[in-house]
């Protein structure tokens, strides 16, 4: 399976992922979040970032199925669930993840009938690489 | 201000065979193309001074200088972004050829996709900036990226799949009538949609463009030099490029409307810088590496309200005799995928009176390059 090849502007998110916690770059000035992460803010140009950490929480924006022909490890799990999460905090921050049925699981867990636009997700931060998990109503 | 008003016209085209395999490397495609083209225009190849092609381009400007037996080059550019260059290729020309840096001048494409590898396939290439965020989940080609657009796409705005299918058969149909397409003597049923094999959820096998190797050309003169070419004149009416605010690439889900890609703010250029309006265009050659791409260029340009991309397909429109007959070659769907490169000779050929797929009288056309990344536009007429 692919790793993320970070760059400096990136490196951040992952280090963060990887201790447990999910935060998102936002700037020192305006406060406004952004993502991907960049060098300055689009919105006032200050270069002055944090990184803020966000509940986790969010709704399922849309999502794919890939089948075959992909990358062998991917071939193997497919058909297998890729969704695109909007956070709470922060609509316009739409990540990229898997749903998957349980922490831990693989991304073929979750059944594609399951999968719906608007489902309640929350994020899970195993091995470092942010996955998504129903939330229970 | 003058701008690029007529200012140049398209006085030749050329082309290669399509096939998903030809015996000759890439470099020789492009110079059949090229001397094709050159030859359409009467024009000997000694007298071009500018080039343009886009990236992932593979022969580069001095070995198609040399090879092909060119002048003194004065201009050169490629543009960025793959399928998302092709129309700004004939615009870069006509903006030098205006501004007096060069009389005449070549664009092309060459490509082996049909017996090379995948681009996606090679994870080694550092990809731009969302690749961090997107392979490692397993959303890895261009697919995939285009068909998490379209699922949300149809859950905003009720498209269905019986949309998608509408762009893939009006386009399957055209090359049923063009022997140089790929599926000229294959058509495609609603069953054969309906059946096929996914690619990516919503999208199947019918939703992709074709795996091609091809090479094509045109050559771009001014208006003036354009009346004594061999061919009528095709004038470049109105060009545009367009990477808008915030655009992410395909990969527009950081963008705050994902769904208004670049063919917006293109189309805004588009018709600001022209005499004539979407209901003007008697015939368009839109880009169509996927169908729902098709959906929102109809919507980006004009051609329908937001949302209305889907019902706008219904009844016929898009097929010949339509309220928009689109990709009358076959398109990237059934013609050949080559970049886009073949929806700009397409345009050329309507406008001459000569398409297989002749719209009566055609006067205008608008032609697109990708959207879902940069792009670019022409409007085209005689």
């Amino acid at each position: 399976m692919l790793r993320p090849v970070t760059d400096p502007d990136g490196a951040p998110f992952w280090e963060y992922a990887a201790r447990g916690e999910l935060r998102v770059q936002g700037c020192v000035e305006c406060g406004e979040l952004r993502f991907p992460p960049r060098p300055c803010c689009p919105h006032c140009q200050s270069f002055e970032a944090e990184w803020r950490l966000v509940s986790g929480g969010g709704r399922v924006w849309s999502y794919v199925v890939p089948h075959p022909p992909l990358l062998p490890d991917y071939a193997e799990l497919a058909p297998y669930n890729v969704v695109v999460v909007e956070l709470d905090e922060a609509p316009r921050i739409r990540l990229v993840g898997n749903l998957v049925a349980e922490p831990g699981a693989a991304i073929d867990s979750m059944p594609a009938e399951r999968l719906r636009i608007g489902a309640r997700v929350r994020v899970v931060l195993g091995d470092g690489l942010p996955a998504w998990v129903l939330e229970r109503a | 201000m003058a701008g690029l008003k007529d200012a140049t016209a398209i006085v030749g085209i050329g082309q290669t065979p399509f096939a998903k395999h030809l015996p000759e490397d890439e470099r020789t495609l492009a110079c059949r193309a090229v001397l094709a083209a050159l030859d359409d225009a009467g024009i000997a190849p000694g007298e071009v001074d500018a080039l343009a092609s886009y990236t992932m381009e593979e022969t580069d400007e001095v070995e198609l200088a040399k090879a092909c037996g060119f002048g003194d080059l004065t201009f050169f550019s490629k543009v960025g972004f793959g399928g998302g260059g092709s129309c700004a290729t004939v615009a870069h020309l006509a903006a030098a050829i205006t501004a007096g840096q060069a009389s005449v001048g070549v664009a092309w494409r060459s490509r082996k996709r049909g017996s090379g590898p995948r681009p996606w396939t090679n994870t080694t290439v550092q990809l731009p900036t969302p690749a961090q965020w997107t392979r490692p989940y397993g959303l890895l080609r261009p697919v995939d990226e285009i068909a998490m657009l379209t699922r949300r796409y149809m859950h905003e705005y009720g498209a269905t799949r019986d949309h998608l299918f509408n762009v893939a058969l009006a386009c399957r149909n055209r090359a049923n009538q063009n022997p140089a397409a790929i599926m000229y003597d294959r058509p495609l049923t609603r069953e054969m949609y309906m059946t096929s094999r996914w690619v990516s959820e919503p999208l199947c096998l019918f939703d992709n463009c074709l795996e091609t190797d091809g090479a094509l050309a045109c050559v771009v003169v001014s208006a003036e030099r354009a009346r004594d070419c061999r061919r009528e004149p095709v004038y470049v009416h109105s060009a545009a490029q367009s990477l808008p605010a915030q655009h992410h690439g395909m990969v527009n889900y950081w963008n705050d409307d994902p769904l208004t890609g670049p063919a917006w703010s293109a189309a805004r250029h588009l018709w600001k810088h022209s005499d004539l309006a979407p209901e003007d265009v008697d015939v368009a050659q839109i880009y169509d590496a996927f169908t729902p791409l098709v959906l929102l260029s109809l919507e980006g340009y004009g051609f329908c309200g937001r949302g209305e991309g889907g019902a706008f397909t219904e009844g016929g429109a898009l097929e010949t005799g339509g309220l928009l007959p689109v990709n009358t070659g076959g398109g990237g769907l059934s013609e050949a995928y080559v970049h886009g490169f073949n929806l700009i000779n397409e345009g050329v050929k309507q406008l001459r009176g000569t398409s297989t797929a002749q719209v009566p009288g055609a006067s205008t056309c608008l032609v697109t390059a990708g959207e879902g990344v940069p792009t670019s536009a022409l409007l085209l007429r005689n």
